[in-house]
Formats: C-alpha cells, structure tokens, sequence
C-alpha cells in the first residue's frame, strides 16, 4: 500500500538542489511532491517521482547518496482540521511521525499528506478505520 | 609455505655477514661523495670529518645529516655526484611539501632499484607465471616506474596501467586476469569498491597478490582490501630520495618490512637531537644509500616515524624490517597543541565502520584552531532521516575526540566526493597562515 519516496543526500551549497531537479527534468521525470530538510552543511531532499525506479537509477549514476524508503500517503479533505483529525487518529494509536509533508492535487478538492512512520502497516490501519482513504503507486501516476 | 627469493645470497645473508658489506661500500660511498658532491663536501668540512675517519659502519654517526632543506637549496645539481654524461633518467617527488625533489639515476642505479622492487614481487609470492598490474601513477613519480621495472626482472607479463581510469584498469584486469596489483592503498580501496558496486565478488576476481605503498595506510585498511579483492596486501616502502619503492618490501609473514640492507643503511634517530637510537626504539628513519652513483645520499633523514627490529623471520630473511611509519614528523599537525596523525583519524573510521574516505580540514576562526573531518558516507549508511545522519556525525566526533584528545566537527559526504589526485588521496588541507 505504500508509496516509494526517493531520498537524497545534497550538500548545503549553492546549486545542489537545481543540480537534482535538472538530472530528473532531463530524465523526463515528474516531481509530484518535495521536501527538503536541511542542516548547516547538508540537505536532505524527498521526493515523490512519477517513476521512482528511473530517478533512482540516473541519480545513482551522477554519484548522489540515494535511500528509497516506503511512505504513507493519505488523502484528507482541503479543509482546516483535517490535518489534525489525521494526526490525532496516529496520536492515539501511538505511532510517532518523524516527518511529514503535504502537497495538493491540481483537480480534486483535496490534499495529500506524505507521513514518515516507524510502522507503515499500523499507521495504515489506523487510518483506513478512522475512514480515510490511503493513495498508491498508481494514484501517484496518475496525478 | 615454500619461500622463494629474488636473490636468496643477499636476502638470507648472515647479519654478520650484511654489516661487513655495509662497511665496505659506506667507506666507499663516502670517499666518492667528498670528492663529487661540493655540498656534502663542506657539510663534511663543517663538521671537521675526513673520508678516511669513516672506517665502517660503527663509524657512521660521524657523519652529517642531510634534510630535504638540504635537497632544496641543492636543486637541482647540487648533489649530483656523476657528470650527467652518465646519467639516463630523472625522477621527482610530488612535490606536495613544497619544491619538488630532483632525483638522478645511472644505468647501474636504475638496475638496482629495479632489483629491489623484483624482490618486493617475489615476496608477494610472483613469479614469471604471473600478470602484474601496475596502476601506480607512471611518469615523474618512481611508483610507476619501479615496479614495472621489478615486474620485467621478475617476468611477470607487466600491465603498464598508471594511475586513473578505473574502469578500464578493471576491464584489464578482468580480461587479461591480473593476478598482482600494484598501486596505492587508497586506490586499491577504490578498485574494490567499484568492482564491488559493479557486482564483482572477490571469488570472481582475478588477483591474488596486492603490492600497495606510497601513502600510509593501517592495519584496518589492510584488512579492508584483502576482503574486498581477495587477495594478499603486501606493503612497501620508498623514497625518491633514495631510489623509490623498493626500499624495503613486505614478505608472508605481513609485519614489517625487510629493508634491503645491501643497498640502504638504516638508521633510527631521536628527531629533536640527532642522537642514534638503539634498535626496538621509535624515532626518526634514517638511510644512507650505499650502491647509488647519481645521487647518492648519506644519512638522509626521512622525517618517518618507525621502529627496526632484527628479531628471526619466518620467511628466512635475515635483512632488518622496518615497522611501518607510524606518522611523519612533518605530517604530524598540530591542533589547539595536540599532535594529531591523520593515520588515526583512519584508524578511528574503520573501527566504526566507515571507509577511510577522509579528508582533515584545520583553520583558524578567533585565534582558535577549527577541526574539520569530512567523512564519505557509504549508501548503506545513508538514513532518510537528518536525525540519524547528526548522530552518526556525532558518534564518529566522539570516537575521535577519544582517540586523540581534541574534539573534531565531523561532515559526512557524498561518495567519491573527496578529491583524489593521482590516486592519492588528498588527506590534510591546513588552510592556517601563521606567519
């Protein structure tokens, strides 16, 4: 159920992130959602790709540090609360998020939250059975 | 395990035996010095020594020392002893100190270096039936041309590689099956971690033999590249000064390394006031060629750091070892009053895991030294999470900050993001101006 976001390492220096995003532009390679966590001298840049395998692959080829690690992504309405309604249901189930990032889809009315958990499986359940909807690999393509 | 000798009558000569060599060709040696080379001459005439108070080996402590200030002040003919008619080849040091160092060889010079580094090979265990790889840099550098010249003495089928394009040294060393490697450590760390990357495994790799000097390397790197090449890593050891690689050379037993006393009189000495120490104590290397016509250099200090030792060897080699340098004096920072070796820093990192993929950075903020060490991380060790990376960087500070006694600020890096030159890699970037 889980979707694939690819991790990679950059230093924190002038040009490192456009030097990424231009390998994947000339790979034909679509950003669905990014988020960058950064320190005094480095970065790490998370993405979700329309084809992770492929920007794994030539990143991997330019000598970047890549990690593709399982996230969950959740779908919840574009609305305020909704976040926290998603969160508090994580809360009590006592899974401990250690990042997240949102991006919004371009036609639906909704947004997308990209939730970083130390157990994928139990977030989610927790979620399904609060009622929220999970995205796939293949919602991901079809964004 | 059946020994086998490049030339058995040197190599196991009784010890008695190698000293009344020494003494012959040292009371030689320093006759065709005074009368060829002006400034050892004067350094001699300083010090109120004549050729004819040098009677042997006992009496080699007369004698002045030369430093590489002394080959600096000389460049570049000042301490040639052979008009240039009969010299056929230079060979120069990086010159990663400063001015680079000129060294000129005879025909006979370039014989016997070459025997030295045939020796070198032998012990390693090759022979004519082997392939042997030399992907040490070609050139001005002697690494290259040592052990191509070892190689053909010994008959090996030589692959004249020099440094640089691994992949094409993979592909003939796949191709053509390779099975001795000579090159510097740290490159023959990155050749196995290519052939790794591209799915290599040591059973599918050729070689049996490695042959690595030029750059210190520890115990723990040793270990490294004989898992990851499946193979034996023999050190050796050398100076342009001197000849090159060849000056001393490992054998089975893998401790220390036997230093071809014919040739290169060694010598340990406290560095701080010349005074000779005797055996089993750590100070200063210091050599006197003996059989050298071009340059021939008496009491040579090295600046290494090591210890000799005569104890029995199994591989039935009476020549002395050497141990291997534990630093150089000059290669010794100093960091907010801490000598700090950058072997250390490399013993630290393969104790926690890491490749020793480092590079020191030391520079002055507020009157107070920074410590840098940037570290390569492998992907392996790479986390999606900036919380893992800073403990990471953090465990490895304090591992160093225990090994040495200052507290570094570690960065780890990307792969192969440190620059190499000439395969060697770049280790200290002291970017301190003191005066």
């Amino acid at each position: 159920m889980a979707i694939k976001q690819l991790t990679v390492f950059v230093p924190n220096r002038k040009g490192a992130i456009v030097a990424v995003t231009d390998i994947l532009a000339k790979n034909n390679i679509n950003l669905r959602a990014l988020s960058i966590a950064e320190t005094e001298d480095f970065g790490i840049l998370r993405l979700i790709v329309n084809d992770e395998n492929t920007a794994e692959k030539v990143l991997k080829e330019q000598g970047y540090l890549i990690k593709v690690v399982d996230v969950v992504g959740v779908k919840i309405g574009d609305e305020p609360g909704k976040l926290t309604a998603a969160l508090d249901i994580l809360d009590k189930a006592d899974i401990n998020v250690e990042y997240l990032y949102a991006f919004m889809a371009r036609t639906e009315k909704h947004a997308y939250v990209v939730l970083r958990v130390e157990n994928n499986q139990a977030a989610e359940s927790a979620l399904t059975n609060a009622g929220f909807k999970l995205i796939t690999e293949a919602d991901i393509c079809k964004l | 395990m059946a020994q086998n000798y490049y030339q058995k009558e040197i190599e196991t000569m009784p010890v008695e035996e190698i000293k009344k060599l020494q003494s012959e060709k040292l009371v030689k040696q320093v006759k065709h010095v005074y009368e060829n080379v002006e400034y050892y001459r004067n350094l001699m005439d300083e010090k109120g020594v004549k050729p004819e108070d040098i009677k042997g080996i006992e009496d080699l402590h007369k004698l002045p020392f030369l430093t590489k200030a002394d080959l600096r002040d000389a460049y570049p003919y000042g301490l040639l002893a052979k008009p240039l008619e009969d010299c056929v080849r230079i060979q120069s040091t990086s010159g990663t100190t400063g001015r680079r160092v000129v060294a000129f060889y005879t025909q006979k010079d370039i014989d016997l270096w070459e025997d030295c580094c045939a020796r070198a090979i032998v012990a390693a265990g090759g022979s004519n039936k082997d392939v042997c790889q030399v992907a040490y840099g070609y050139g001005l550098f002697t690494g290259g041309a040592g052990l191509n010249g070892g190689s053909h003495k010994v008959g090996c089928l030589t692959l004249p590689m020099s440094s640089g394009n691994t992949d094409r040294q993979i592909q003939f060393m796949t191709d053509l099956g390779a099975t001795i490697l000579c090159c510097t450590p740290s490159y023959a760390a990155y050749i196995g971690e290519t052939l790794k990357e591209q799915g290599y495994k040591p059973e599918d790799i050729p070689l049996k033999a490695g042959i690595f000097g030029a750059e210190p390397w520890t115990e723990e790197m040793r270990r490294g590249i004989e898992e990851t090449l499946g193979i034996r890593a023999y050190d050796i050891y050398g100076l342009t000064e001197t000849s090159g690689p060849g000056v001393s050379f490992e054998c089975s037993e893998q401790s220390g390394m036997h230093i071809n006393e014919d040739h290169f009189l060694a010598e340990i000495i406290n560095p701080d006031t010349g005074e000779v120490l005797p055996e089993g104590e750590k100070g200063e290397l210091v050599f006197t060629s003996l059989d050298k016509e071009a340059f021939p250099l008496l009491r040579y200090r090295t600046r290494d750091i090591c210890v000799l030792s005569r104890k029995k060897c199994s591989c039935g080699r009476t020549l002395i070892k050497m141990a291997k340098p534990m630093g150089r004096t000059d290669d010794m920072l100093i960091i907010r009053g801490v000598n700090v070796f950058p072997s250390q820093i490399e013993t630290v990192l393969l104790n926690e895991g890491y490749q020793p993929n480092y590079q020191i950075v030391v520079d002055r903020a507020n009157n107070t030294d920074t410590f840098e060490v940037n570290v390569e991380m492998s992907p392996e060790q790479f986390t999606d999470k900036v919380s893992d990376v800073l403990a990471m960087e953090k465990a490895l500070a304090n591992a160093m900050k225990t090994m040495l006694g200052i507290n570094p600020t570690v960065h780890l890096v990307a792969p192969k993001s440190i620059a190499r030159s000439e395969g060697k890699a770049v280790r200290v970037i002291d970017k301190r101006k003191l005066i």
